[in-house]
């Protein structure tokens, strides 16, 4: 890491226009200038407001079930030879991943704002679920946008989002995937704006987005710091969490920011191979661009069209990547590298057989990294990695790849 | 004066409103858009609105989304599209082409190298979509370098602050949005788009153009009773996707639209 930086500067961004140095902003079309003006003032009041925080806290506590575990996975440190692993454990959350921690604040800025409807973008479903949630609890009509290849791959999650009472609306148009979704989610906005909360999954899309979905995540860093010191008596030497939008990298990363020590790594998706172009890692292999609102690290062709990505796992399936993440590289604060396919789910594999826990594909990019990087590292290092997701969701993939038929 | 200017101030000394129709270049197929562009002219158009193919063209609705499908098909890029205005150039010299997109394409080949080979063509006006004012600094200052026009959107949901500071940014004419929505969505309430124009032209003198929600010459005629200029899109999108597998005609039954249009506002 550049010994330059001023990183107490740096964990205060983004700066009053949404910027992260030269990455995030509001590039969208006027017609949602105004709803993106009033969001932005309606959460930096309640962000605030004792009365907000209190609620926000309670429903963490007592509806998500936090604070999750900070789990010292011996076996896996054991079977690995290196440094010491621990997970956080935000795959024991309400529904299942650390979605439900944002969708929880949107919510409430919902109901404080008075919308009666709110929509969503889902790629692997689990925001979608996690929206659908929260909607089911406060009485908010839900519609969730979804790639029309993602509702067929996250079948149990579409089902998931229909009990809840969510109209799941499959996206046929583009690649259809999670961009796709997205760009629909917008599209409803800005027809429906006045009634209508948007609640993006990711901390990605036109400012205040990036901001508020990072503050609604920092809960886990806070509480992983927190745990690790009181478990290990020290900070840990490494975080390791995996990118797609990056909401579960940024919400472990952000609270570590000024300890310089700890190093980072956010891990993409590398599908096939980064050297395939069959990927979803434009930290890796993209360059800065501008889509969905914010300008950041994209995969784009050279005539500045968005490239189709490809990653086993549907929730790493986009091709860029929240603005913070795109500085925190430029910067060298953090570090960003890639799993394939086959080493995510191999990692599934072994920290089903060897922990007895079933990680989300997507979080399963993570403990591949993590696993490669304890090697390296010696015994009494510590290594957090957010443990994003359970994997009851992917069954239907794992089993596919396996050829069986359930 | 810039091109964009001169028409809009031939049209007012005629007491006229400009017919500005929008279609997106290499839909269905490159070889076509130039044809298409003269007989638009031919037909009536005063400014036209010439659309870079995007992938992820998220203010459009489904018609323009198509369209760009289509045109990426052939893999349609922003050079491409420049090279179809200097062919225009070729046989018209007055008519002013704004380019109508979205910014990655124009920020994948750099600003500065856009302007110059815009200007080279003979681009008059850009219209980024998703480029509002407050991040477009650097961008605005390069385009008035090499006297391109900066068009920016209004929309309903704009506020009066907002609107003081995005005229103060626009050049050539403003796009008032005149309904919530995607192109191609609703139809518009013309007391409503009448209004706010007038709420508009408080702040400025720069023209205002309107589009959204005009389907057919009946609208096109209401709006021009309001507006300095009267836009058009999906509509004649939509024409040519019906006539993908008879690509002779795309000129002139589009023109024919164009044309009727034409003759409402004028009577």
């Amino acid at each position: 890491m550049p010994t330059n930086i001023d990183l107490k500067a740096l964990s205060q961004l983004p700066d009053s226009k949404g910027h992260f140095g030269p990455y995030g902003g509001r590039f969208v079309s006027e017609t949602l200038m105004a709803a993106l003006k009033q969001l932005e003032e309606t959460y930096e009041t309640l962000w605030r407001d004792p009365a907000f925080q209190e609620e926000f806290d309670k429903d963490l506590a007592h509806y998500v079930g936090r604070p999750s575990p900070l789990y010292h996975a011996k076996h896996l440190t054991e079977h690995v030879g290196g440094a010491q692993i621990y997970l956080k454990r935000e795959d024991l959350n309400h529904t299942g991943a650390h979605k439900i921690n944002n969708t929880i604040g949107q919510a409430l800025l919902a109901k404080f704002t008075g919308k009666p409807r709110v929509i969503a973008e889902t790629g692997a479903g689990q925001h979608g679920v996690a929206t659908a949630t929260v909607a089911a609890r406060l009485g908010l009509e839900c519609q969730v946008y979804m790639g029309a290849e993602d509702v067929q791959r996250q079948a149990l999650n579409v089902y998931r989002m229909k009990l809840l009472g969510a109209e799941v609306i499959s996206v046929e148009s583009g690649t259809r995937t999670l961009k796709d979704a997205m760009n629909e989610a917008m599209r409803d906005w800005v027809t429906n704006v006045d009634d209508t909360f948007y609640i993006i999954g990711t901390a990605a899309g036109p400012h205040p987005y990036p901001k508020l979905v990072r503050d609604f995540q920092c809960v886990i860093g806070r509480e992983a710091r927190q745990q690790c010191l009181e478990q290990a008596g020290r900070l840990p030497d490494a975080l390791v969490a995996c990118v797609g939008g990056g909401s579960n990298a940024i919400g472990l990363f952000h609270p570590f920011i000024e300890d310089a020590d700890v190093k980072m790594y956010g891990v993409e998706a590398g599908g096939y191979g980064v050297e395939t172009g069959q990927h979803a890692a434009p930290l890796s292999a993209g360059s800065p661009g501008v889509l969905h609102g914010n300008r950041t690290y994209l995969m784009s062709d050279e005539g500045g069209q968005i490239i189709g990505t490809h990653s086993v796992s549907a929730g790493l399936d986009y091709p860029g990547v929240g603005p913070e993440h795109s500085y925190l590289k430029d910067t060298g604060r953090a570090e960003y590298v890639d799993a394939t396919d086959d080493e995510a789910m191999d990692a599934f594999r072994a920290l089903t057989r060897i922990e007895g826990i079933m990680p989300a594909i997507e979080s399963s990019h993570a403990v591949a990294y993590a696993m490669k990087l304890a090697k390296e590292m010696d015994k009494d290092q510590i290594i957090v990695v957010n443990l994003s997701g359970r994997g009851d969701k992917d069954i239907h993939t794992v089993a596919q790849i396996d050829g069986i038929n359930i | 004066m810039s091109r964009i200017s001169t028409s809009f101030e031939k049209l007012k000394k005629e007491g006229r409103t400009a017919l500005i129709p929008y279609v997106t270049a290499g839909d269905p197929a490159p070889g076509v858009t130039v044809e298409l562009l003269h007989g638009m002219v031919e037909a009536g158009a005063d400014v036209i609105e010439l659309g870079v193919p995007f992938s992820d063209p998220m203010a459009d609705g489904p018609v323009i989304q198509l369209a760009c499908e289509r045109a990426l098909l052939h893999n349609t890029r922003l050079l491409d599209v420049l090279a179809m205005v200097a062919e225009f150039r070729e046989k018209d010299a007055d008519t002013p082409i704004v380019l109508m997109g979205y910014l990655n394409p124009i920020e994948i080949l750099g600003y500065q190298t856009f302007a110059e080979e815009a200007k080279k063509a003979g681009v008059d006006g850009v219209l980024t979509v998703d480029l509002p004012p407050e991040e477009s600094g650097e961008f605005n200052q390069i385009m008035r370098a090499h006297d391109i026009d900066t068009i920016y959107l209004l929309a309903p949901t704009t506020e009066d602050e907002r609107i003081k500071y995005i005229c103060e940014h626009g050049s050539g004419y403003l796009y008032y949005v005149s309904v919530k929505g995607v192109t191609g969505s609703a139809s518009l309430d013309v007391q409503a788009v009448a209004d706010k124009l007038d709420l508009i032209r408080e702040y400025t003198t720069v023209p205002l153009g309107v589009g959204f929600g005009i389907k057919d010459a009946e609208s096109a005629k209401a709006v021009s009773a309001v507006a300095d200029g009267v836009i058009v899109g999906s509509v004649l999108v939509n024409k040519i996707a019906e006539l993908v597998k008879d690509q002779q005609q795309i000129a002139p039954q589009v023109s024919a639209i164009i044309k009727d249009m034409r003759v409402a506002m004028d009577s």
